[in-house]
C-alpha cells in the first residue's frame, strides 16, 4: 500500500521584546538562573499581570504579513496545569479568541511549484521556566528566567505532505518573523521552535490517520529527521497490524528516534477560562492601518522585485531573499555601488561557500558588504579578472585591507595594454614553435581547443593578470596569421 | 481616646492634644489587653507601628501632615506587607513573609497611617463566619459566643472592640458588609476597579474588592480617600478620578430616590430584620427621600451564579500554592506528585478544598458550557438588572444579611445554609457596583446591618447618604459594653 503523510506544525516564536509579556523583567538570554524573574514571574501571592503592549503590535504585524484576519477583540485565557516550572499553576495564553485568525503562507517546492499552507491561527502566550535536572542530586532545579517570555504560537493547518514541505514552511516562517523584526530567530537559544503533528493515511483516504505530536524540534535538520523517523514508525506499526495511538512523542537527536512521552489518557484537562486579571485586547481598524504602514518589504515581494527590477534569475532571487540577513547584506552591497547581478553571483557563490566552510552567519562575515562591493567594482571596470578576484577575496577575508589595497600591494592589476600582451604572446610563440606548427596544421574545428594551451602559457607568464578576453583575441589573430 | 472617630483623632493630633505615638501605644495596650478574648489580630507589629507613629509625629512637626497622618489602623491579613507575615489565615501561607507591599498597603503608608498589625479572617477569604481560619475563629465583641461574620471577621471584631480605629477588608460576596452588619460597623465595598487589587491575595479575581471598615460613613470616607485610585499594576483598576469623599458627605437627602428591590423583600426576610429595615426606610422618608419599589428580576440567581464563578476563579488562583516556591511544603516528599498532593492536602482547610474542587469541576471539559459559561451569561443579566434599576433610583436599600450574628457551629455542617448568609450581598459583587452596610436598629441586643447599594463609581453619594442617615440616628454610636 502507498501512504500519504499529513503534517501540521505549531511554531513557537519568541517575540523580540525587551521585557516580558506580563512583567517588567528582562528577556535577555543567558543570565544567571532566576536573576531575571520578578515577583510577577515567580507567581507570588497577590501579583497581577500587566500586558506588554508591544507584543500586540508584533502579533498584528505577523497577522498582516500572512494576510490573516486580526482579532479586534482577543482574550487571554488561563491554561491550568501543575508543573514546577509553571509558577502560577496556569499559563496565560489565548484560547477561544486569538489575536490572529486564519491566514496562509506560500512555500516553494523543490520542483519550483508554489504551495499554499494554511495558518489556522496565531496567539500570544507566556513561556514557562526551565527545569534543570543536572547538578542537584536527586532534586530538580528551577530557573524562572524564561517564565513570562512572550511567545507567538503559530498553528498551521495539516496541509504539509512531506518532511521537506514541513521544513520549507518552517524556513519560510523563520525568515518571515525575522523580516518583520518580531523574533530574532535564534534556534539554538530556543527563540524559534516547533511541535509537529504527524499522521499517515492510505493514499486516497479522505479522513486523517491518528496523529502523534512530536515535541520541541529546534533545528531544521531535526524536524526533517524526526518527521521521517515518525512516518516510518507509523507505517511499520500499521503494516504490522497495529494501530497508531494518539500521543506526545519526544525526538531524541542523539539516537535519531522518537519515543513516547505521554499518551492521550495522561493528557491534562487544561480547564481554560478567560483570565479575570486581564482585560480583552482591543485592536481598532485604525491601529491595524497604522501597523500596516510600518510593515517592511516582505520576502515574496522582495524576490519578485529582484527579478523584475534587478533582472536576477528566479533562483538567485529566491536564495538572496530566503533570509533577511542575506537580503540585507545584498542590499548593503548594492547601496555601496555593486552591480546587481555580479553581487548576486558573488554572495550566493564565493561568499556563501566561505561562510559555510567557516560555519559563520552572513552577519558575522569578515568581508563587509562595502568591502565586497569594492572588489566587485574592480571586476566591473576590468582592473582585475574574475579569477584574480578570487585571490583578492581571500585576502579580503583574511583582513589584508580593501580590494584596492590588496590589488596594489600584490600587483594584481590586470594587463590590458595590447602591445604588452602582444609582446608576451610573441615570446610564448617563439618558445613553442612545435605547438605553433601543430596548431597551424590542424583543421579549423580542432583549433579552438588547441588555443587553450597558448592561453595558459600567456597567463602563466603574466601570473594570471592578462585580460583573458584580450589574450584570446590577440592569440587567435597571431596564430591564424 | 479609643472612642474617637477618625476625624476626632485627626483633629486631636493636629491640635497637639496627643501624639501619634501616644495614640498608637494606647491601641497597642488595648490589643494586649483584649485580643485574646476575640482573636482578631493574627500578627501585631508593635515595633513597626511605633516607628511609623514616630515618623508621623515628625512629619506633623514639619507641617507636612495630611488628615490621616498618625492615625492607627490595621490590615486584613490578605494584603501583602513587606517583611511581615501575610498568611490569609491559612496553614498554607503561615510561613509566608511577603517581599513586597500591596498597593493598598503602600497607599495607607503614604497617607501616613500607622499599621498596628494583621487581622484574622476566614481562610483565603472563604467563609461567612470566620470559623475557617487556621488561627482559630474570631469572636464577636457583642457576644463572644457568636461569630463576627466573614470573611473579614477580624477586621470587624477589632474595630467593634475598639482595638483599632479602622481597618481594611476585602469583599468578594459580602465579606466586608456582612461582618460590618454583625458587629455594628459601617463597611464599604467600593465599585470593582475603584481600589487596586495589586498585592491583595486573590480569591475570585473578578469579584474581589478592597474596602474600609469604620464606625461611621465618615470614617469610611477618610479611609477610602487613601485607598482609592488608579494603579497601573492592576489592569482591572479603573482610571477614574477620585472625588472628595469627605467634602461630599454633607449632600442632603431631599429629592433622592431610594429603591427597594422587591425580590429582597419576600417571605424569606425574617420579621425582626424587616422591622429594622422599615425603621431605616422611615428615616430616609423623613429626610425627604422618595421611596419606590424596584425589581432585580434575576437577583435570585445570584447565589448559584456566585458559587460557580467564585470557586472557578479560586481553583485557578490558588494553584500557585503548590509547595514549590513559598508557603507550606510537606515533609520528605517522595516525588513531585507527592509534593503537590500532600503540601496542598495539609496546607488547605476543608472549605478551601471544597471550593477548589467545585471550581475545578465547573471548568472541566464537558462541564464548562453548562456551568461556567452559563454562570457568566446570568451574571450579565444580573448586572443589567442593576443598570436598569439605577435608571430609576439613586440607591437601593435592603438588609445586609438575613439574620443577626449566629452562634459558633450553628451552620457547621451545612455549607449551603452558610452560603445563604450572603443572599443580599452577592449580587452586588456580580454586578460590580458599590455598596455599604451601616448599623440599623438592633434585634435582641444584636446589631443589624442596613445595606445601601449605589451606581458604578458613585461612592461619594453613597457615603453621603449613609452619613446623612447617621446624622439622624444613633445606631452606629453603640459599642459593646465589655470593651468600652
Amino acid at each position: 500500500m502507498s501512504w500519504e503523510v499529513v503534517i501540521g506544525l505549531e511554531i513557537h516564536a519568541q517575540l523580540a521584546t525587551q521585557s516580558k509579556i506580563f512583567s517588567g523583567a528582562s528577556t535577555a538570554y543567558g543570565a544567571a538562573p532566576n536573576s531575571q524573574a520578578c515577583a510577577v514571574d515567580l507567581g507570588l501571592p497577590g501579583v497581577l499581570p500587566v500586558l506588554n503592549k508591544s507584543v500586540v503590535e508584533m502579533a498584528v504585524k505577523f497577522g498582516l504579513a500572512i494576510d490573516a484576519e486580526i482579532g479586534q477583540r482577543s482574550v487571554f485565557a488561563r491554561k491550568n496545569y501543575f508543573y514546577p516550572d509553571l509558577p502560577k499553576g496556569y499559563q496565560i495564553s489565548q484560547y477561544e479568541l486569538p489575536i490572529v485568525g486564519q491566514g496562509y503562507l506560500d512555500i516553494e517546492l523543490e520542483d519550483g511549484e508554489t504551495k499554499r499552507i494554511g495558518v489556522t491561527r496565531a496567539h500570544l502566550e507566556e513561556d514557562a521556566g526551565k527545569s534543570v535536572h543536572e547538578g542537584f542530586g536527586s532534586m530538580t532545579g528551577i530557573d524562572l528566567n524564561r517564565a513570562g517570555t512572550p511567545l507567538l504560537e503559530i498553528v498551521s493547518e495539516p496541509d504539509m505532505r512531506s518532511a521537506k514541505e514541513a521544513v520549507a514552511y518552517m524556513k519560510k516562517m523563520h525568515a518571515l518573523v525575522q523580516y518583520l523584526g518580531i523574533c530574532d530567530g535564534n534556534m539554538q537559544e530556543g527563540s524559534f521552535r516547533c511541535d509537529a503533528n504527524v499522521s499517515v493515511r492510505p493514499v486516497g483516504q479522505a479522513e486523517f490517520g491518528t496523529r502523534a505530536e512530536l515535541k520541541n524540534l529546534n533545528s531544521f535538520r531535526f524536524i526533517e529527521r524526526a518527521i521521517n523517523y515518525e512516518v516510518e514508525r507509523q507505517i511499520d506499526v500499521i503494516e504490522g497490524g497495529g494501530e497508531v495511538v494518539q500521543e506526545t512523542r519526544l525526538y531524541d537527536a542523539d539516537k535519531d528516534e522518537t519515543r513516547s512521552m505521554r499518551g492521550k489518557e495522561d493528557a491534562n484537562d487544561y480547564r481554560y477560562f478567560p483570565d479575570p486579571d486581564l482585560l480583552p485586547v482591543a485592536v481598532t481598524d485604525e491601529d491595524i492601518e497604522t501597523i500596516r504602514s510600518t510593515l517592511p518589504e516582505l520576502p515574496d515581494a522582495k524576490r519578485q522585485r529582484y527579478v523584475s527590477e534587478l533582472g536576477l534569475p528566479e533562483y538567485d532571487a529566491g536564495v538572496l531573499t530566503a533570509s533577511k540577513a542575506v537580503a540585507d547584506y545584498y542590499e548593503a552591497a548594492l547601496a555601496a555601488g555593486a552591480d546587481a547581478k555580479l553581487a548576486a553571483n558573488w554572495i550566493n557563490g564565493e561568499l556563501a561557500a566561505a561562510l559555510n566552510k567557516n560555519e559563520l552567519n552572513i552577519d558575522e562575515s569578515p568581508v563587509t558588504p562595502v568591502a565586497l562591493s569594492g572588489l566587485l567594482s574592480r571586476i566591473a571596470d576590468d582592473t582585475i579578472s574574475g579569477k584574480i578576484a578570487k585571490q583578492v577575496f581571500e585576502a579580503l577575508w583574511n583582513g589584508e585591507g580593501s580590494a584596492d589595497d590588496i590589488i596594489e600591494a600584490k600587483g594584481l592589476k590586470q594587463i590590458t595594454d595590447t602591445s604588452a600582451i602582444e609582446g608576451i604572446i610573441d615570446e610564448v610563440m617563439a618558445n613553442n614553435g612545435e605547438q605553433v606548427d601543430n596548431y597551424r596544421a590542424a583543421p579549423e574545428d580542432k583549433r579552438g581547443k588547441m588555443i587553450g594551451y597558448f592561453v595558459g602559457q600567456v597567463m602563466k607568464a603574466t601570473q594570471g593578470k592578462a585580460n583573458p578576453g584580450q589574450v584570446n583575441q590577440l592569440l587567435k589573430q597571431k596564430l591564424d596569421g | 481616646m479609643h472612642q474617637y472617630s477618625i476625624a476626632e483623632m485627626s483633629q486631636g493630633l493636629e491640635r497637639g492634644d496627643f501624639t501619634s505615638v501616644e495614640l498608637t501605644q494606647h491601641f497597642l495596650d488595648r490589643i494586649d489587653e483584649h485580643n485574646a478574648e476575640i482573636n482578631a489580630f493574627v500578627t501585631v507589629t508593635a515595633e513597626l507601628a511605633l516607628e511609623q507613629a514616630r515618623n508621623a509625629d515628625a512629619v506633623r512637626a514639619a507641617g507636612q501632615a495630611g488628615p490621616l497622618t498618625g492615625v492607627p489602623f490595621a490590615h486584613k491579613d490578605i494584603f501583602c506587607t513587606d517583611g511581615v507575615r501575610t498568611s490569609c489565615a491559612s496553614k498554607m501561607l503561615d510561613p509566608f513573609v511577603a517581599p513586597y507591599d500591596a498597593a493598598v498597603v503602600e497607599r495607607m503608608r503614604e497617607a501616613g497611617m500607622v499599621m498596628l498589625g494583621k487581622l484574622n479572617m476566614d481562610e483565603f477569604a472563604m467563609g461567612s463566619s470566620n470559623e475557617t481560619s487556621y488561627y482559630g475563629p474570631v469572636k464577636n465583641p457583642w457576644d463572644t459566643e457568636r461569630v463576627p461574620g466573614g470573611s473579614s471577621g477580624g477586621s470587624a471584631a477589632a474595630v467593634a472592640a475598639r482595638l483599632v480605629p479602622a481597618a481594611t477588608g476585602t469583599d468578594t460576596g459580602g465579606s466586608i458588609r456582612q461582618p460590618a452588619a454583625f458587629c455594628n460597623l459601617t463597611g464599604l465595598k467600593p465599585t470593582y476597579g475603584r481600589v487596586s487589587r495589586y498585592g491583595m491575595i486573590a480569591f475570585a479575581s473578578s469579584l474581589d474588592q478592597a474596602g474600609p471598615f469604620g464606625r461611621s460613613a465618615e470614617d469610611c470616607a477618610y479611609l477610602l480617600s487613601a485607598m482609592a485610585g488608579h494603579d497601573e499594576r492592576d489592569s482591572t483598576c479603573a482610571n477614574e478620578p477620585v472625588p472628595d469623599y469627605i467634602g461630599a458627605l454633607d449632600q442632603p437627602l431631599k429629592g433622592i430616590k431610594v429603591g427597594l428591590p422587591k425580590e429582597f423583600f419576600g417571605e424569606e426576610m425574617p420579621a425582626s430584620i424587616r422591622e429594622s429595615v422599615d425603621a431605616a426606610i422611615e428615616v430616609y422618608r423623613a429626610q425627604g427621600a422618595e421611596i419606590v419599589e424596584v425589581s432585580l428580576p434575576n437577583a435570585h440567581l445570584s447565589v448559584p451564579v456566585y458559587y460557580v464563578v467564585a470557586p472557578a476563579e479560586c481553583s485557578s488562583n490558588l494553584s500557585r500554592m503548590d509547595g514549590v516556591r513559598f508557603g507550606h511544603r510537606c515533609e520528605d516528599p517522595k516525588d513531585l506528585q507527592d509534593l503537590y498532593t500532600r503540601s496542598r492536602a495539609e496546607g488547605f482547610g476543608d472549605e478551601v478544598k471544597r471550593r477548589i474542587m467545585v471550581g475545578a469541576y465547573a471548568l472541566s471539559a464537558g462541564y464548562y458550557d453548562a456551568y461556567y459559561l452559563k454562570a457568566q451569561q446570568l451574571r450579565q443579566l444580573i448586572s443589567d438588572d442593576f443598570k436598569k434599576a439605577f435608571e430609576q433610583v439613586d440607591f437601593l436599600l435592603s438588609p445586609t444579611a438575613p439574620e443577626t450574628a449566629f452562634k459558633f457551629g450553628e451552620k457547621g455542617d451545612d455549607p449551603v445554609s452558610m452560603y445563604l448568609s450572603d443572599i443580599y450581598t452577592i449580587a452586588v459583587n456580580l454586578a460590580g457596583v458599590p455598596a455599604l452596610s451601616m448599623p440599623g436598629q438592633t434585634v435582641d441586643g444584636l446589631p443589624v446591618g442596613i445595606q445601601l447599594i449605589g451606581n458604578y463609581f458613585d461612592e461619594a453619594r453613597l457615603l453621603a447618604a449613609a452619613h446623612q442617615f447617621q446624622l439622624a440616628t444613633d445606631y452606629h454610636k453603640a459599642s459593646p459594653e465589655a470593651f468600652a
